[in-house]
């Protein structure tokens, strides 16, 4: 029989430590609120994280290929924008593959210049999210934009709608999220990216195309944007022009609290699933213990840094770091 | 000529040989598109140019020194408006009540110290756990932020003390106080960087890692002493800017980490670390101002001047990899 050495302790801890922390998370929540684990409340967070949780998915894919994604923030004001606007022009059926159309343009314009052209990452997405609002803001004027007739229209069946009692923007978080799981874990493409993001050239001299995976990494990304898009405006109907401000950040927390390597070669689509949930259950929990709606923030920021540390402190088998 | 001159002399001077060409392209430009009548290339509008560029290139020097050190500070913005708050706020406290004008010296060293400290943190966290300084202080940057808004909630916080706002509007031989502060700071880490063991240092650290631990250097506390000099100068740009409006809104120094960022890298600062100038920093720094400045002149929306300023940044990133680019092809084989 194996023995547990203290080795061995640290080692399940560092893999599993995310899933830990959460389970002791949900406990000590659940034992503070009665609430917090009733039904409501858990599709609630659910709900809520949906957005954030569709674009994390498509970040896990450009994260793990070694790159980053500054742009999906910008990038899903854009797709939102412009989904309303082409529905009172074009109508539904025909706006949501154009909108999904023009934001794999624009996935297709970084995945280029990342892929092909060998560009620094986060300078180019943080280029992206520069012009891609200045697009946004140009294409809408400055105005923000509504749907005209709110009522009628079955547009917002994916943002507002359920199937089987089940909200519809879970639904295609769900969905997506056991798709996207498959194509990374069980397919050829998936492997590749991860040899891409573990070792570039290593890969490229075993006859992977680094240019065209990469390519395709932000592709998916862009997709889950315009997913993310289309819930926020079918879910609001109506938009600003920076609905979608500032959420690079916390997509990129959540698929770093679930354990990815900003270096590349690592990372889950369950994990990035997992650390999602992390930062929903933690906004609604400390909500629902009467604690200020921006503590969440502060404990957010403990749990990213002590997260992380624990993994790196894992693999190098001690916890502070040796540099001098 | 040596081999590879020709490209370091066209990467140094291509900064300002662009704020050349929009200096040129918006006056002639202005005189065809422009609303006003005023000339863009007065005096006076060069002055107020330099004037608000203050805030964003002050925070944009101790960026060149961090980016150079090899690491990133994406928290600036977040200590940059708790700087303010702490400037703002402790001019009000009972305890300096009876300091009378005295009250924003201490306000000053009050803020500027909790800048320093809330950089210094993220130095000690980057170096103790080695968590990789992007992670630290995009984790920082919400945390920070967070403390801000818990304060006082979605409220501004505001404080006018005249003695003080007479001051930030001074102007000392035709310069407003904002532009000496910028010019001083700008010296100042120009001297660190190439004059001072730690500059040098600091570059070694930036350019090879390993090699420098190797050399003996003590990587550790270079890094720290970095990032509490960003934290300063975010703290002290606070400082400049809120002394003249008196009024801060918990928003505040939101995207101040992505303009800094912008403005380093244009000025040639490498985001892997070991190159890049505080001369050429200033250069970026100008030449966004003056992008912003003259896209307004000829009558073009903010929605233009993030478009043209997202595609300049990832233009000059070609450039500078078509530049470099023989270089490395030999080294990678």
């Amino acid at each position: 029989m194996a023995t547990l050495t203290k080795q061995k302790i640290g080692g399940i801890l560092a893999r599993q430590g995310i899933l830990i922390a959460f389970a002791i998370f949900m406990i000590a929540f659940t034992l503070a609120s009665a609430k917090f684990l009733s039904v409501d409340n858990v599709f609630s967070v659910v709900r809520s994280s949906a957005i954030l949780g569709v674009m994390a998915l498509g970040v896990t894919f450009v994260v793990i290929s070694g790159n980053l994604d500054l742009s999906v923030g910008s990038m899903m004001s854009f797709s939102t924008i412009v989904v309303l606007d082409l529905h009172d022009k074009i109508g539904p059926a025909l706006a949501i593959p154009a909108m999904f159309a023009m934001t794999l343009c624009l996935g297709a314009i970084i995945g280029f210049l990342v892929g092909y052209l060998r560009l620094n990452s986060l300078i180019v997405t943080l280029g992206m999210l520069s012009a891609i609002h200045g697009l946004t803001l140009t294409y809408s004027g400055g105005q923000n934009m509504d749907i005209a007739d709110k009522e009628g229209t079955w547009f917002s069946v994916f943002g507002q709608g359920s199937a089987l009692g089940i909200p519809v923007p879970i639904l295609i978080f769900v969905g997506l999220a056991a798709f996207l799981g498959v194509v990374l874990a069980r397919t050829p493409f998936g492997r590749k990216v991860y040899a891409v993001g573990g070792n570039g050239t290593a890969a490229t001299f075993s006859g992977i195309r680094r240019a065209r995976i990469v390519f395709q990494c932000y592709l998916i990304s862009s997709a889950c944007v315009a997913t993310a898009g289309l819930i926020q405006a079918s879910r609001s109907l109506g938009s600003q022009n920076t609905v979608g401000q500032g959420l690079e950040l916390e997509v990129l927390a959540a698929v770093i609290l679930g354990g990815a390597s900003l270096l590349g070669g690592s990372g889950t689509i369950f994990k990035t699933v997992i650390g999602v949930l992390i930062l929903g259950f933690i906004q609604n929990g400390l909500l629902l213990l009467g604690l200020q709606f921006y503590v969440q923030f502060v404990v957010t920021w403990v749990i990213i840094i002590l997260a992380v540390w624990l993994d790196i402190a894992a693999k190098r088998g001690k916890l502070l770091s040796p540099i001098a | 000529m040596q081999p590879g001159a020709l490209s370091k002399a066209l990467k140094s001077g291509a900064i300002w040989g662009f704020i050349v060409l929009e200096l040129i392209f918006f006056s002639v430009a202005g005189e065809f598109l422009s609303l006003s009548d005023k000339a863009f290339m007065n005096w006076e509008n060069m002055l107020l140019l330099l004037k608000q560029s203050a805030p964003i290139g002050i925070i944009a020097m101790g960026m060149t020194m961090v980016m150079v050190n090899g690491n990133i500070d994406l928290s600036v913005g977040a200590t940059f408006a708790i700087a303010a708050i702490v400037l703002l706020d402790s001019m009000t406290w009972p305890i300096f009540a009876g300091l009378g004008d005295w009250v924003i010296p201490v306000a000053w060293l009050l803020a500027l110290l909790v800048g320093t400290a809330l950089g210094a943190l993220n130095g000690l966290i980057v170096w103790k756990t080695g968590v990789d300084a992007f992670i630290v202080t995009l984790g920082s940057m919400l945390g920070y932020r967070g403390v801000v808004f818990m304060f006082n909630g979605e409220n501004p916080t505001s404080h006018l003390n005249w003695t003080l706002v007479d001051f930030a509007e001074a102007e000392f031989l035709g310069l407003a106080t904002a532009s000496w502060f910028l010019l001083a700071v700008t010296l100042v880490i120009w001297f660190l960087t190439k004059h001072t063991v730690h500059g040098r240092n600091a570059y070694a650290i930036g350019d090879n890692r390993d090699a420098a631990v190797n050399a003996g250097i003590r990587v550790g506390p270079h890094m720290m002493i970095n990032f509490a000099i960003i934290g300063f100068l975010a703290a002290l740009s606070a400082v400049v800017f809120y002394s003249e409006s008196g009024s801060v809104n918990p928003n505040d120094g939101q995207l101040y980490e992505l303009w800094v960022i912008t403005a380093v890298v244009l000025g040639g600062t490498k985001i892997t670390g070991g190159a890049g100038s505080v001369i050429g920093t200033f250069g970026g720094v100008i030449a966004i101002q003056l992008l912003r400045k003259g896209l307004g002149h000829i009558g073009a929306d903010t929605s233009t001047v993030n478009l043209v300023i997202g595609c300049i940044l990832i233009a000059v990133l070609f450039l500078d990899r078509q530049l470099n680019v023989k270089g490395k092809e030999e080294l990678k084989v």
